[in-house]
C-alpha cells in the first residue's frame, strides 16, 4: 500500500494533504490523531467511498473494514454468525443466496478470533470485546489483504484489551496490512509504524522515532502533559496525550 | 357432559360458516404476511411514524373518491401521491423540524379529507374509509392484497442481506458493499404500497396496527430477523382471527376488534417478558451494557 502526497476532502475542500506512506504486507500501522485530523477521511478514501484530491494511492481492493463496535445496536436480531456473514457482500452479489460455503467460512472467521462455540449467540448478548472480534471476523469473511480499524479498543474494557491486541498481532503476521486508527498514544506505541495525522501528515515512522513531544504537540495541538516515568529504572518522563474527545462525549 | 365439548366446538367454528367471515380472514391473513414481513424492517429503520403519516393523509384521496363514486384504490393512491409531496416538501421548509411540519401536513391533509367527508354530501360508508370495512372486502380487494404478499415476500427476501447489514449500522454499510439508498427507497415504495392495499380492508386509522403491531410484538420475543418476521405473521393471523371472533360475538366493528386484538397481543407478550426475568430483549441489552460482563 503506498500513498503519495495524497489530498482528500469533501466537496472539493480537502480535510488531509501532503499525505505520503508507504506499508508491507504483514505491518501494523498505528493511524494516530484527534477527531476531525482526517483519520475517518483516509479510512475512506481506502475504502474508495471518497476520491483522492490530489496525490496518488495504491492499495489492494477491497479493504476489510471493522467499525466501532459503539456503532452497531445491541438490540438487533442478529447472532455473531449473522453479523460474520455480512461480510460476505462485497464477494456474494446481495441478491443471491448464501451457501453453506459462506457460511462455513464464516465460521472459520469467528473460530480465528477465538469466537468457536458463540455463532449463535446473540450478537447485543457479547461483551464490547466480543463484539469487536465479530467485528473482525466480519472483515476476514470480505478476504482482504488490508484490514482498517476504527478505534478497535473503544467501548472494550481494560482486560480484554490485551487479547484484542494479540489477535492484531496474528492477523498481521499471516501476511495482511492493518491499520489501526486510534487517538491514544500509549497504544500506537505497540505498533510497527505511526501515521500522525492533524489535517495533514505531521510524521510517518517507527513509534520510537515518531513519537516525540513536538511531533504530539503538533499532532494534538498542544494539549501535551508530562508524566512521571511509569517503571522506576526508566528516566525519561512519558508524554500524554488529553484528548478533548474524552471529555466531551460522543 | 358431552354437550360441552360439542359447544365449544361450535363457538369456534360457527363465525367461519361464514363466507364474509371467510373473507376478512384471507384479507388478514395476506395483510399478516406483508405486515409481519415488512412490519420488521419498519420497526428497525423506525418508519413507524412515516407508516402513520402516509396512511392517515392519504384520507382526502379517499373521501374524494367516495363521494365522487370512483375506485377506493385509485383515491388512496392519488392521496398517497398528495401526501408524499406534501411530506416532502414540509421537510424542508426552513425553521420548522421535519416531525413538527409532518406533523402539520398530515394534521391538515386528515382535517381536509374530515371537512370534505362532513359536507353536505357525506360519502356513503364514511366509517368504512376511516376503519375500513374488513368483513366487506371485494374480489378486488383481496387480488390486490395477495399481489402485494406475493411483491413483498419476493423483494424482502431478494433484499434481505441488504437490509440486514443497513439496519445493523448505516454509517459503516457502505464500507460493507452495503446500498442504503437503495434499502430505504425500496422499504418506502414497499411501505407505501402496503398502506394503499391495506386501507382497503382496515381503514386510514387502523392499517398501521397490523403493519407495526405484530412486528413490534414479535420484537419482545426473537432474537434473529427470520424467527422475527414468523413470529409478526404469526402474531398477526392470531389477532385477525381473535379480532374476527370478538366481531362475530360481541357485534362489534371487524377492523377495530382485529386492532384491539393485536394490542392486547402486546400487553400480553410484553407482560409475559417482564414477569420472567430470563428472557427478552430488555434483559439481554442491559447485561450487555453492565460495565462487569
Amino acid at each position: 500500500m503506498k500513498a503519495d502526497r495524497l489530498a482528500a476532502g469533501y466537496d472539493g475542500t480537502p480535510v488531509i494533504e501532503d499525505v505520503s506512506f508507504a506499508l508491507e504486507p504483514g505491518q501494523r500501522a498505528g493511524v494516530l490523531g484527534p477527531n476531525g485530523g482526517g483519520k475517518t477521511t483516509l479510512f475512506r478514501l481506502l475504502l474508495g467511498e471518497l476520491r483522492p484530491l490530489g496525490g496518488s494511492l495504491y492499495a489492494p481492493a477491497p479493504c476489510g473494514y471493522v467499525p466501532q463496535t459503539e456503532r452497531s445496536r445491541l438490540d438487533y436480531p442478529v447472532t455473531a454468525l449473522d453479523v460474520a456473514l455480512m461480510g460476505t457482500l462485497t464477494r456474494v452479489a446481495w441478491w443471491r443466496r448464501l451457501g453453506s460455503g459462506e457460511r462455513v467460512n464464516a465460521l472459520e472467521a469467528l473460530a480465528q478470533v477465538g469466537l468457536e462455540g458463540m455463532a449463535g449467540t446473540q450478537f447485543g448478548l457479547l461483551s464490547g470485546g466480543q463484539r469487536q472480534r465479530v467485528l473482525v471476523a466480519r472483515a476476514l469473511v470480505q478476504d482482504s489483504q488490508v484490514l482498517l480499524l476504527d478505534e478497535p479498543f473503544a467501548g472494550v474494557d481494560e482486560r480484554n484489551v490485551e487479547g484484542l491486541m494479540e489477535l492484531i498481532d496474528r492477523l498481521a503476521s499471516e501476511g495482511r496490512t492493518v491499520l489501526i486508527a486510534t487517538h491514544d498514544v500509549d497504544q500506537a506505541r505497540r505498533w510497527d509504524v505511526v501515521l500522525c495525522l492533524n489535517r495533514r501528515q505531521v510524521a510517518f515512522g517507527p513509534p520510537a522515532e515518531v513519537l516525540t513531544v513536538p511531533v504530539l504537540e503538533a499532532t494534538y495541538g498542544g494539549s501535551i502533559v508530562m508524566l512521571p516515568p511509569e517503571q522506576p529504572d526508566a528516566h525519561a518522563p512519558r508524554p500524554a496525550i488529553l484528548p478533548p474527545h474524552h471529555h466531551e462525549g460522543h | 357432559m358431552s354437550l360441552v365439548p360439542a359447544d365449544v366446538w361450535g363457538v369456534l367454528t360457527d363465525p367461519w360458516a361464514e363466507g364474509i367471515v371467510q373473507r376478512a380472514f384471507a384479507e388478514i391473513v395476506l395483510l399478516g404476511i406483508v405486515g409481519g414481513m415488512l412490519g420488521c424492517w419498519i420497526v428497525f429503520y423506525e418508519l413507524s411514524y412515516s407508516a402513520e403519516s402516509l396512511s392517515h393523509a392519504l384520507f382526502p384521496g379517499l373521501v374524494v373518491a367516495a363521494l365522487s363514486g370512483a375506485s377506493l384504490v385509485l383515491g388512496a393512491a392519488g392521496g398517497l401521491l398528495l401526501a408524499a409531496v406534501a411530506i416532502a416538501l414540509a421537510g424542508r421548509a426552513p425553521g420548522v423540524g421535519s416531525d413538527s411540519a409532518v406533523a402539520i401536513v398530515v394534521s391538515g391533509l386528515f382535517g381536509l379529507g374530515a371537512l370534505l367527508a362532513l359536507s353536505a354530501e357525506s360519502p356513503p360508508r364514511l366509517n368504512a374509509l376511516l376503519f375500513g370495512d374488513i368483513l366487506g372486502v371485494s374480489n378486488l380487494d383481496l387480488a390486490l392484497a395477495a399481489g402485494l404478499a406475493v411483491v413483498s415476500v419476493a423483494i424482502l427476501a431478494a433484499l434481505h442481506r441488504q437490509l440486514l447489514l443497513v439496519g445493523f449500522d448505516r454509517t459503516s454499510a457502505r464500507a460493507l458493499g452495503g446500498r442504503p439508498v437503495l434499502v430505504d427507497i425500496t422499504l418506502l415504495v414497499l411501505l407505501a404500497l402496503a398502506v394503499l392495499v391495506g386501507v382497503q380492508g382496515l381503514g386510514s386509522l387502523l392499517v398501521v396496527t397490523v403493519l407495526v403491531g405484530p412486528a413490534a410484538t414479535a420484537r419482545l420475543v426473537a432474537h434473529r430477523m427470520g424467527p422475527m418476521m414468523a413470529l409478526a405473521t404469526l402474531f398477526a393471523v392470531l389477532a385477525g382471527a381473535g379480532g374476527l371472533y370478538l366481531s362475530y360475538y360481541a357485534d362489534t366493528a371487524g377492523g377495530a376488534s382485529i386492532a384491539a386484538a393485536v394490542v392486547a397481543l402486546y400487553v400480553a407478550i410484553w407482560a409475559a417478558t417482564a414477569a420472567a426475568p430470563g428472557r427478552g430483549r430488555a434483559r439481554a441489552v442491559a447485561i450487555a451494557n453492565h460495565p462487569n460482563h
